[in-house]
């Protein structure tokens, strides 16, 4: 088997005496999609938010595309360490957290401009080349607030993809969408998988969406991965109760 | 049938005076109502003043002169401000700062000068200053710090003004959801980038409206700086109003000049900031023109 393109070790996090994630391992290969789902409070977001040290872990060590970090103190050599690590990872945001101070392009072109070290015509291009990805190309010169839900997630896609991250992190895209803006994120996220091969780790609750896409499912359980195996698995398989009782409620 | 009442079945003559005045009164816009009201303090004032023996004469020879100083003021206002705006920037990263000299400077700076009275800190720079130096340095490089009155009172407003205003900055910073310092740095941008292409910018239009009223409150307070004992040359409307009116025993012209100078200088610059504002919306108005 060749080489995973993150590996995750022995992580633990606490925020004070509260210990969120207590120990997870997980290694996902080049052009996995894996789909994490639990219970709200079952840490999936501080599990996402380790992989690119949003949060600092308390213990273990994260590897993404041969950079490895452990948990540790906030050197300058290691503040270096993790922006690097941080190119190589996209993040899609519940709220999109897009920058209303700029253009649906400033958006997509800002972080490639300042450290991608491209052209600015390369950085233009590869930003427009994307919005139309996300079929967005006539929104290039709007502000982020005249965009509905669903058209915002689109551009926070594209500005994660502008980096040319080897993975996305997908933090519940569609919560904060309303239902009928859901299926242009989902359709967005599934031709990245499909078409482009986009190695992705979303938290999600959209069933149908990890039937059809997940290589694999992770269920979260009060901090440890309790669970996890192909959808078929998932969705028709034995299985713990925990799981099964997750499932029942969110399909 | 005969008794339904109607609007005329009441007859006109039945009404008095006061309701009359009353429903003329409705018809008139409460805008222009207030400026009746305005127009007659002024009245008033002007009347009192001229019962008074005010020398219209004497304004119209010496006011040019008072007059022409605003130009003092508004130079003294621009450095100072844009000192302000630097050391208020300095001293809110300082605040927001996690490392403990940053802290620990831009808090003992906030402190001190928003704990003292502006006109005391102006004769520090003015007076103590020099003192401390000629005590403390070779004499070539005390003198340094000898300044005169127009300098030592820029220097003092701008820090007065600076740490004000940098509580006004850090709670902009502050303001900025946190959402958006971690989606600059989850593209790999670094904590400057952050700060100076995500935060700052949205900081800046929320630290606008606040920073405008501090720099028409400035431009009033520049006048402390007369009180130092500036040249002739570095007179403002306030000083040159003290100057001329004492010689002449006109205070009264010459204080009134003087304020509806600063009065006039505030209210166009009350204007220009709300066209600012305006300007600023830019990105977060929902509707713009052509939209159909
Ligand atoms: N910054 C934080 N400080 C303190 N507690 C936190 C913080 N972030 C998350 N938590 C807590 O960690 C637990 C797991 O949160 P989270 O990872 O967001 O769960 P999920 O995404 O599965 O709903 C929750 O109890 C939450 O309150
Ligand atoms: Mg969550």
């Amino acid at each position: 088997m060749t080489e995973p393109l993150v590996r995750v070790a022995g992580l633990h996090k606490s925020f004070g005496s509260l210990e969120v994630l207590k120990g997870v391992d997980l290694e996902i290969g080049a052009g996995e999609v894996v789909v994490v789902f639990g219970r709200s409070g079952s840490g999936k977001s501080t599990f996402l938010r380790c992989i690119n040290f949003l949060e600092d872990p308390t213990m273990g060590t994260i590897e993404v595309a041969g950079i490895k970090i452990a948990a540790g103190s906030p050197t300058r050599f290691r503040r270096k360490q993790i922006q690097s690590l941080r190119k190589t990872c996209g993040m899609v945001f519940q709220q999109f957290n897009l920058f209303p101070h700029m253009s649906v392009l400033d958006n997509v072109m800002e972080a490639p401009r300042r450290i991608s070290g491209d052209s600015a015509k390369d950085v233009k291009d590869h930003a427009m080349a994307l919005l139309a990805d996300v079929g967005l190309a006539d929104k290039a010169a709007e502000y982020p607030i005249r965009l509905s839900g669903g058209q915002q997630q689109r551009v926070a896609i594209a500005r994660a993809l502008a980096m040319k991250p080897q993975v996305m992190l997908f933090d519940e895209p569609t919560s904060a969408l309303d239902p009928e803006l859901i299926h242009e994120v989902l359709s967005v996220m599934r031709s990245l998988a499909k078409d482009h091969s986009t190695t992705m780790i979303v938290v999600t609750h959209e069933m149908g969406f990890a039937r059809e896409v997940a290589s694999r499912m992770c269920f979260f359980h009060e901090g440890v991965i309790l669970e996890q195996g192909t959808p078929e698995m998932m969705f028709d398989g034995s299985r713990l109760p925990e799981t099964q009782r997750f499932l029942n409620a969110v399909m | 049938m005969s008794n339904t009442p109607t609007v005329e079945a009441v007859p006109h003559q039945r009404h008095g005076l006061a309701e009359s005045l009353e429903i003329a009164s409705l018809k008139v816009p409460f805008r222009i109502k207030v400026a009746l009201v305005w127009l007659v303090i002024g009245g008033l004032l002007l009347i009192g003043f001229l019962k008074s023996g005010f020398d219209i004469a004497w304004m119209g020879d010496h006011a040019a002169a008072i007059v022409k100083a605003v130009w003092v003021t508004i130079a003294f206002s621009i450095i100072a401000i844009a000192c302000a705006v630097g050391l208020a920037l300095l001293g809110a990263l300082g605040r927001v700062s996690r490392n403990p000299i940053a802290y620990g400077v831009s808090g003992f700076y906030t402190s001190f000068f928003r704990g003292t009275p502006l006109i005391v800190q102006l004769f520090l720079w003015y007076l103590a200053l020099p003192q401390l130096a000629l005590g403390l340095l070779p004499e070539q490089y005390a003198t340094w710090f000898i300044w005169p009155a127009q300098v030592a009172g820029i220097v003092g407003i701008a820090f007065n003004y600076g740490a004000y205003m940098t509580e006004i900055f850090r709670s902009g910073i502050e303001a900025v959801p946190h959402g958006q310092a971690e989606a600059a740095a989850a593209l790999g941008m670094s904590s400057g980038q952050q700060m100076r292409r995500i935060i700052l910018p949205q900081a800046t239009r929320i630290v606008i409206p606040p920073t405008g009223n501090e720099f028409i409150a400035m431009m009033k307070d520049t006048a402390l700086i007369g009180l130092l004992g500036t040249t002739l040359m570095w007179a403002d409307p306030f000083r040159m109003a003290q100057l001329s009116g004492k010689a002449d025993f006109r205070n009264l012209e010459a204080l009134i000049a003087a304020a509806l100078v600063y009065w006039g200088l505030t209210a166009v610059f009350s204007i220009f900031q709300r066209k600012l504002e305006e300007r600023m919306g830019r990105g977060y108005v929902r509707q713009s023109k052509a939209k159909t």
